[in-house]
């Protein structure tokens, strides 16, 4: 077996070192009964690379690269190319196979990342503070709730029907087993929602999004604001980062926590997963936050180094007191998510978010030429809801026979409603050609 | 708190023509140790590392909101950036560079194979909603990695969902919870925890709204049987405990604590954390455990990434199995189908934005598909045996905290440094100049100044012979009353021990402008 180092000698050697007389011997305090005789059966015998590499290639290929074919797919997870030096940086076996940075000595290199990454997701947000990434958008939304609740002493939270319902649900999923309340309003395609009338004095937190599911951008200057004069805090999320770069930051709009999905930058859309959430917030709440924190110190010698700190937040110091339980995060992921903002740089990330709202305005002006289509949204990012004289889930499945992805059907987010509604998201990776043709297939599905 | 810049010291600027008093070079680089500023001190205006076509001129459809008027992110081109993380990776301790015996955590090889598959673009750029018909291939990949998971734990269903361990620590109290719940059993407020329990099963009862009770250990290291039994009650939930324990230990009452447990009406959560030691040797289901969860990141070798991201899939036994959480594949009429959603069923809502970590989906299946059967027999026998044999070479000069056979991982305690003035910090400290990265140190909690060693299965013996040498001398030295050596380690690190409580005392937790530093320190 490629992988193990021992030989049979060594083997024989290391059981007379320990004085035992086999391997199954070491196993003995294993009720006898629940040890097997051998290899477990069900399962087949050792494979070389090679036929590994063809067994996971079949499957893979059994796929449609999303980068084979137009693609218009967002709602929370966004195509975007990605420079080849993040992929190369982040295959650095020093990054790669390190661990938690326990000893700093031997860590700096990644204690130096984080707070890079820390100090970007602030700036990019808006927002004094960021921690060292949580798993993602949606758990990081749950986490900002229940953040929330601790500042507030209060256990009421109210979800914008313009949040992700995925969030939503990760978030009811938590208020149901943990022991609070949220209210999740109904989906609001067309905003108009009065998020403040449901605010009293046992609301812990509002939380909205920016641009919202169905795209629309808005400014929640004055609902946070009104929330804060009601001792709530405001959490913007935050689903497609790349906004950050050209919009007013939830920061400058008052925002007490930011919860965000940071896929968008360096890292692929692996059909989900693993992606990096981003939790920024404003100074007075740092010893409130989940996660992992890297801070500023000195070494014995006096030079500027880093460590991890404010542990006493965490379970591994606290247990049953911890702000969160949660241990490992997104620590690679964060790395992709800094290299490609740094390669950006200022310039960069101006530019790319530019471009992705340039190339949404002709895909929007394009779609709204295609007889019986109707463009919901006055204002948006890089993606977009419109509105289908045909079903939107069959108008998808009709598109991807035509080797077209495009978008996903509101309904697949909302079973059962809004049938006839389809996001749209574009972004730098699609070509005129692309727009293009998507617009001549749906109108050629719709006639 | 303040936020500011402290203006530490760095390096010497370059070019001051001083000699740096610590490195004894102008620079303060030490050869191929070279000093690296932050990223947000190498900018230049207007510089960037990518070239991006020009923007369509439209107008603007913003909306309400202003663009805005700058991020304030420094400009550096593609070499630039390129430098920058190569340096700062020459930074890190890493599995491909050495031993890494970080108990409880599964240090491994991470084969780079596992890497290749998941980059495949039928893995890697396929959109989470994209129409089932385009993604049969991952959800047959998902599909495989159940299989497989099951068949390796006995258990009758498993949830992909979860994040990393804590993330699946969540879902296993959820269901537990979902559970008792459906059998309109209100009265069950409290979880059990071992005293030797990571810190995250305390953490997640108590997120999950339980009170947490501790059960003592016995004075062999395992759980007190009959202290267990006399908390058991209908008050009583569940059980969580790691097996083999944080101690390197097998349970040996297992049988019976499962059957207590049951006989109470609780359910058991095994904290599988430390499952490397009888995959495919053992199935958790014969034990008469409830829900697990598994680390692929420890087990099935998908990297640590220093720090993430892990994937935490839980399996369940019959008693639980209709308690998961959406999504899940199952199999229908035209191909692979997938559930998103809760519906009126006992399966509750979502953990997360979408399907799980696939990306490490693919890596850990590529990781048992080239073990196979027989690969994980003899990996985890090696994994075992690789852990006894540091144990029998350390134990003459160690304190072993409890009596062989160990499992996958060795616990000494300080009791061998009494007397000595050297502390299990300084221990690791050491070895850190030896080339090693330390062991787990202070865990397990229920030893004085733990030391916990996991050699894992890929390590050669002239590796670990290496490091019991070396630890060997340590602990010589330690006795022979030097300890100004130790309180001085490490010495031939990128930096020297770092200065923690002043971390904690007055954080700095980003770089801030040197404008607005200057205007703070001002105030």
């Amino acid at each position: 077996m490629r992988y193990l180092p021992l030989t049979e000698a060594d083997r024989q050697s290391m059981l007379e070192a320990i004085r035992a007389t086999s391997v199954e011997d070491l196993f003995r305090d294993v009720p006898k009964a629940a040890r097997l005789a051998g290899p477990i059966g069900g399962l087949p015998n050792h494979m070389g690379e090679l036929e590994v590499e063809r067994l996971l290639g079949s499957m893979a290929a059994k796929n449609l690269p999303a980068g084979s074919v137009p693609s218009f797919l967002g709602a929370g997870a966004y195509r975007h190319h990605v420079p080849a030096t993040v992929d190369h940086l982040v295959q650095r076996g020093e990054f790669l196979t390190a661990y938690t940075p326990y000893q700093p000595e031997v860590s700096q290199g990644t204690l130096q990342v984080l707070f890079e990454f820390q100090t970007q997701v602030a700036l990019l947000t808006g927002m004094d503070v960021a921690n060292a990434s949580m798993y993602d958008g949606a758990t990081s939304c749950a986490e900002a709730v229940m953040m929330a609740n601790r500042v507030t002493r209060r256990k009421k939270a109210i979800l914008s029907g313009g949040l992700h319902p995925h969030y939503r649900d990760v978030t009811t999923t938590d208020a149901r087993f943990i022991g609070f309340e949220a209210v999740a309003l109904p989906a609001a395609p067309t905003g108009g929602e009065d998020l403040l009338a449901l605010v009293d004095d046992k609301t812990s937190c509002v939380v909205v999004q920016n641009p919202d599911v169905f795209g629309h951008v808005r400014d929640y200057t004055d609902l946070a604001a009104a929330c804060q004069a009601k001792g709530a805090l405001l959490i913007v999320v935050v689903t497609e980062a790349l906004s950050l770069g050209l919009l007013t930051p939830p920061g400058d709009m008052g925002a007490d926590i930011v919860a965000a999905e940071g896929q968008s930058f360096g890292n692929a859309l692996n059909f989900g997963g693993p992606y990096v959430g981003l939790f920024a917030v404003k100074d007075k709440y740092v010893r409130q936050m989940p996660g992992r924190l890297c801070g500023e110190t000195v070494d014995a010698d006096g030079r500027r180094g880093f460590v991890l700190t404010l542990s006493t937040r965490e379970q591994h110091i606290r247990r049953e007191k911890a702000t969160s339980n949660i241990c490992t995060n997104s620590g690679l992921c964060a790395l992709a998510f800094s290299i490609h903002v740094s390669l950006l740089g200022e310039a960069g990330i101006t530019q790319l978010a530019q471009l992705n709202h340039a190339k949404a305005v002709q895909m929007a002006d394009k779609l709204a030429a295609v007889p019986g289509v109707q463009v919901l949204n006055d204002g948006f990012f890089n993606e977009f809801t419109v509105k289908l004289p045909k079903p939107a889930a069959a108008v998808v499945e009709e598109l991807a026979k035509r080797r077209i992805l495009g978008g996903v059907p509101v309904s697949r987010l909302y079973p059962g409603e809004m049938e006839d509604l389809l996001l749209v998201a574009v972004t730098e990776t699609n070509t005129d050609a692309d727009m293009d043709a998507f617009a001549v297939a749906l109108t050629e599905v719709l006639a | 708190m303040s936020m500011n810049n402290q203006g530490r010291p760095s390096a010497i600027p370059a070019n001051s023509g001083a000699f740096d008093g610590v490195t004894g070079t102008v620079t303060g680089n030490r050869g191929l140790q070279i000093e690296e500023p932050l990223i947000f001190e190498q900018d230049s205006a207007g510089r960037t590392g990518v070239d991006l076509p020009d923007v369509p001129k439209v107008a603007s459809r913003l909306g309400a909101v202003k663009p805005r008027a700058k991020v304030g992110l420094p400009g550096l081109a593609e070499p630039q950036v390129v430098r920058h993380y190569t340096r700062l990776s020459q930074k890190n301790y890493a599995i491909d560079s050495g031993f890494y015996p970080l108990g409880s955590c599964t240090m491994k090889h991470n084969p780079r194979l596992n890497e290749k598959m998941a980059r495949l673009p039928g893995f890697s750029d396929v959109h989470p909603m994209q129409p089932v018909s385009t993604v049969q291939g991952a959800l047959e990949l998902m599909d495989q990695l159940a299989y497989w998971l099951k068949t390796l734990t006995g258990m009758a269903a498993v949830t992909l969902a979860p994040a990393a361990g804590a993330h699946g620590e969540m879902c296993g109290i959820m269901a537990i919870r979902a559970a008792h719940e459906a059998k309109g059993d209100s009265g069950r407020t409290k979880i059990l925890v071992p005293e030797s329990a990571h810190g995250t099963n305390p953490a997640t009862a108590a997120a999950c709204g339980y009170s947490v009770d501790a059960i003592p250990a016995t004075a062999d290291g395992r759980v007190d049987l009959e202290a267990l039994k006399a908390k058991l009650g209908p008050d009583v939930a569940g059980l969580m405990l790691t097996n083999p324990n944080t101690c390197g230990l097998f349970e040996r009452d297992i049988i019976a604590i499962a059957e207590a447990v049951h006989a109470a009406g609780a359910y058991f959560y095994c904290d599988g954390a430390n499952f490397n030691a009888i995959v495919g040797r053992v199935r958790p289901a014969d034990l008469g455990i409830d829900v697990m969860h598994i680390n692929l990141h420890k087990t099935f070798s998908t990297p640590h990434g220093g720090g993430g991201p892990g994937s935490g899939p839980v399996v369940f036994a019959e008693s639980l199995a209709p308690y998961i959480p959406v999504p899940y594949v199952t199999h229908g009429k035209d191909g692979f189908a997938l559930v998103e959603n809760a519906g009126e069923g006992p399966a509750f809502g979502r953990m997360k934005a979408f399907h799980g970590q696939m990306g490490m989906f693919v890596r850990a299946l590529s990781y048992m598909l080239s073990h196979g059967a027989d690969g994980l027999w003899q990996a985890s026998g090696d994994a075992v045996l690789n852990a006894n044999y540091v144990m029998a070479r350390l134990e003459d000069v160690m304190t072993a905290s409890f009596e062989g056979p160990c499992m996958h991982e060795c616990l000494f305690d300080d009791r061998f440094l009494k007397g000595t003035g050297v502390t299990t910090l300084d221990m690791a400290k050491a070895l850190i100049d030896e080339g090693f990265h330390p062991m787990t140190m202070y865990f397990p909690l229920v030893v004085h100044g733990a030391l916990l060693i996991e050699p894992t299965e890929t390590e050669s013996k002239a590796s670990l012979d290496q490091f019991v040498d070396a630890l060997r001398a340590l602990a010589e030295r330690a006795k022979s009353g030097d300890v100004a050596y130790f309180q001085a380690a490490p010495r031939l690190t990128p930096r020297r021990r770092l200065d923690e409580t002043a971390a904690a005392r007055k954080p700095v937790l980003r770089w801030t402008p040197p404008v607005v530093a200057e205007a703070v320190a001002a105030e």
